[in-house]
């Protein structure tokens, strides 16, 4: 059966992503789990995945396309109907998109051309077909090689009026039509030069666990790489932040817990257990914390989940995301999946994978869009407590202060140690103090005893 | 004063009989039964057989004895239980009514006002379910009301009778039951204007009858993501008030029309053209449609909801509209 492989929606908020490159080709098999390619986004470039086994029929987005989510990237032959085979040997819509098609589908393209029906046609009326009652054909013909400028009617009125030349505009678009907002912002733009970008560290914009900062030294060569493409993602990451968080704090009753802990045991437990291992197999604190809180939510789902639709729906595994700081501003929280069943070493592995790949615009479609609660670490920036805000739709979010040498009363004796302030930001929508509280404080028992981690 | 559309409708047909004696109510069980809609109850008690009068059933018959009774000078209020049933009487109101002005040269108005409900979402299947209010607005020679709100339910009927010429009146059936506050001084209202229900700057939710109850809903949630959606009831679908369409759309430079009948040749279509027409150097996004699904209206609740225009239709059509404005957010 043919069908059409969509845009995934990387995290709330997203609406389309931009093809960056493409790991298969027509005709290719793939099986559930492999990464086709890469698309950019607010969040950076993320591999996506397939989610069943199929055959690429045609590459229906080539690289450089924008494609709205839930709009084709490409389509797939599933197993079921084989001999639908002959019918729709789709190749590539290649005409509609403009860019670069990947030179295999052009070969075929070349190769069955010669074939009395039009293929390329049947596969995009067949496409239309299936949005027709969407209603939104607008974004279907992205692009034909030779048109005329596309511009919304009072986007090329106001252009008259200021003077502008459209041509060489961004069009923001539907099927990136220069729009009113277009025209204006170029005509700010021109008028008062360009706005310094005063690099905004807002309050609550989270950083990075400090362990996991030291994995990834070599990241900022990466980000050398950042053309003009890289600082629009820049700006368009500020701006997810943005609308992400202004609705977080617009729709999300917060409620705020903390509680400081010693961090003498798993301190001293981290130490020992690294002694004899080599610098790249030995452990790191933030696996402890991931593992401390991916515990303790086993027996505290409301704090794992969403809040969908007026209610709290519970996720089905546990898959905190990380917070992580990215060098040139901005931040992500890939999921670390499964993080409850998964040992220190593994943990520790994939939080050194997931940051590099983060620094380096590789992460994947599901780490984007899986988290179930976030964890964030300030590190070693010196902060003793974290006053997170949620990221919606889920629930809530742990933070964990610096550890910082405090006195310490215990067992009527006042002695030194090594604490961290937890804190717990949490909706109340979905969960009450009561339970947070004890949530907080099983995390820390259980950073009491890390050994048993 | 907390009421509801139907007792509005009511109060507006007590007020009427109050006012003019020549003005009475026929239909197939408007009396004894209080209305298929109880819109009438207690009014045959309070007014007798002769002015609130039960019709045997046919809609062709007492639709033309309404005409009739116009020409000869009463001022009679015909209800056709639903839109439905109309069909039946098409050749009475197309052929006679609509025309009889025109045919006598000037001669003869025809002062008759027709009610009738209409719409889906009862869960009565395809033959009852029917919105063709877009349907007898392509014909000239008929005005037709489309009131949505508790006000409109009140006031445009009088005014409605005060018209020389045929008037029909669309009264959706989802509508009877909406409760409100009503003043105590409600009473007849201007029939030429459409109304901006809500102001709002990114987005026009152009529509009328239940479609804006639906608006409504859909512009407060659009608001929760900063979208600012106004909210046009265009109230009168003949004539089209075409300078509140252009202005609204000249202040937002989209439009989302909401119509629950089909979208093939239907009034949303002609709402369309005319913003194409009258506003076009405005526009900043293709004009967008919510409409019913072309299919006979089914039975099956999930189907027939599936079928007719939902807030969340209007919400993610607006918000197509919108997506482009800032990028890729």
């Amino acid at each position: 059966m043919s069908k059409a492989y969509p845009m995934p929606s990387l995290g709330a908020g997203m609406e389309a992503g931009t093809v960056v490159e493409w790991h298969v080709e027509p005709g290719q098999k793939v099986s559930r789990g492999d990464v086709v390619g890469v698309v950019d986004t607010e969040k950076g470039a993320i591999e996506i995945e397939i989610w069943e086994d199929a055959e690429v029929e045609a590459i229906v987005a080539a690289p450089g396309t924008k494609v709205p989510v839930g709009e084709p990237l490409l389509r797939l032959r599933t197993a079921v109907e084989e001999e639908e085979k002959e019918e729709a040997p789709a190749v590539g819509a290649e005409e509609r998109t403009g860019g670069e098609a990947p030179p295999a589908a052009t070969a075929e393209a070349a190769a069955t051309a010669e074939e009395p029906a039009p293929p390329t046609e049947m596969a995009d009326d067949e496409f239309v077909e299936e949005v027709w009652e969407e209603e939104q054909e607008a974004s279907v013909p992205a692009e034909e090689p030779s048109r005329r400028l596309r511009a919304s009617p009072v986007a090329r009125k106001r252009a008259k009026e200021l003077g502008i030349d459209l041509e060489g505009l961004q069009g923001s678009g539907q099927d990136r039509a220069i729009t009113l907002s277009d025209v204006e912002g170029a005509a700010k733009k021109g008028g008062s030069e360009e706005a310094p970008a005063a690099a905004p560290k807002a309050a609550e914009v989270k950083e990075e666990a400090a362990e996991a900062a030291e994995v990834a030294p070599e990241a900022d060569t990466d980000e050398d790489l950042a053309t003009e493409a890289g600082e629009d993602r820049h700006a368009a990451m500020r701006k997810a932040i943005a609308t992400a968080m202004a609705r977080s704090k617009r729709e999300i009753p917060h409620y705020y817990l903390a509680h400081t802990c010693s961090l003498e045991a798993s301190l001293r437990w981290l130490r020992e257990t690294n002694q004899n291992r080599s610098p790249s197999r030995r452990l790191l604190l933030a696996a402890l914390y991931l593992k401390a809180v991916a515990g303790a939510i086993e027996e505290f789902p409301e704090f794992n989940g969403f809040w969908e639709d007026d209610a709290f729906q519970p996720a089905d595994g546990v898959h905190p995301g990380m917070a992580i700081s990215l060098r040139g501003g901005g931040l992500v929280a890939p999921a670390i999946h499964d993080a409850n069943s998964r040992t220190l070493e593994e943990l520790t592995e994939a939080i050194r994978d997931v940051v590099q790949r983060s620094r380096a615009g590789h992460l994947r479609g599901s780490e984007v869009a899986d988290p179930t609660i976030t964890v964030t670490s300030l590190g070693d920036r010196g902060v003793d407590t974290v006053f997170g805000v949620i990221y919606p739709p889920q629930v809530a979010i742990v933070g964990i202060g610096t550890a910082v040498e405090r006195p310490w009363a215990e067992g009527g004796m006042v002695g030194s140690r090594r604490t961290a302030t937890l804190t717990l930001a949490a909706d109340h929508r979905a969960s009450d103090g009561h339970r947070g509280a004890l949530f907080l404080d099983r995390i820390s028992q259980r950073l009491q005893s890390p050994e048993d981690l | 004063m907390k009421t509801t559309y139907r007792e509005a409708v009511r109060e507006a047909i007590r007020e009427a009989m109050d006012r003019d004696d020549r003005v009475f109510l026929m239909d197939e069980d408007v009396g004894h039964y209080g209305g298929c809609y109880a819109v009438s109850k207690g009014l045959l008690e309070e007014f007798g057989p002769e002015r609130i009068r039960d019709t045997p059933l046919s809609e062709s018959g007492f639709v033309g004895a309404g005409i009739g009774a116009a020409l000869g000078g009463m001022r009679p209020i015909v209800e056709v239980m639903t839109v439905n049933f109309s069909l039946l009487a098409l050749d009475q109101i197309v052929n006679n009514a609509a025309t009889l002005l025109h045919m006598s040269g000037g001669a003869f108005n025809v002062p008759v006002v027709i009610r009738m409900a209409t719409g889906g979402g009862r869960q009565v299947a395809a033959q009852h379910s029917r919105s063709l209010d877009g349907w007898y607005a392509h014909i000239p020679g008929l005005r037709i009301l489309t009131p949505a709100t508790l006000e409109d339910a009140r006031g445009m009927l009088w005014t409605a009778l005060e018209d020389p010429d045929p008037v029909i009146l669309f009264e959706h059936v989802l509508l009877y039951n909406m409760e409100g506050e009503l003043a105590d001084d409600a009473g007849p209202v201007p029939i030429d204007r459409a109304a901006v229900r809500r102001e709002g700057s990114d987005v026009s939710l152009i529509t009328f009858g239940i479609g804006v109850v639906k608006a409504l809903q859909a512009a407060e949630g659009l608001a929760e993501e900063g979208i600012s959606a106004e909210v046009l009831d265009l109230r009168t679908l003949r004539p089209l008030d075409d300078d509140a369409i252009v202005e609204t759309v000249r202040r937002t430079h989209r439009a989302v029309v909401v119509d629950e009948g089909w979208r093939s040749g239907g009034i949303s279509a002609e709402i369309s053209a005319r913003i194409t027409e009258g506003a076009f150097y405005e526009l900043d996004a293709p004009v967008a449609r919510v409409c019913g699904v072309e299919v006979p209206t089914p039975y099956p609740e999930h189907l027939e909801r599936a079928a007719l225009p939902q807030v969340e239709d209007i919400l993610e059509a607006a918000r197509a509209l919108i997506s482009g404005k800032d990028g890729t957010l």
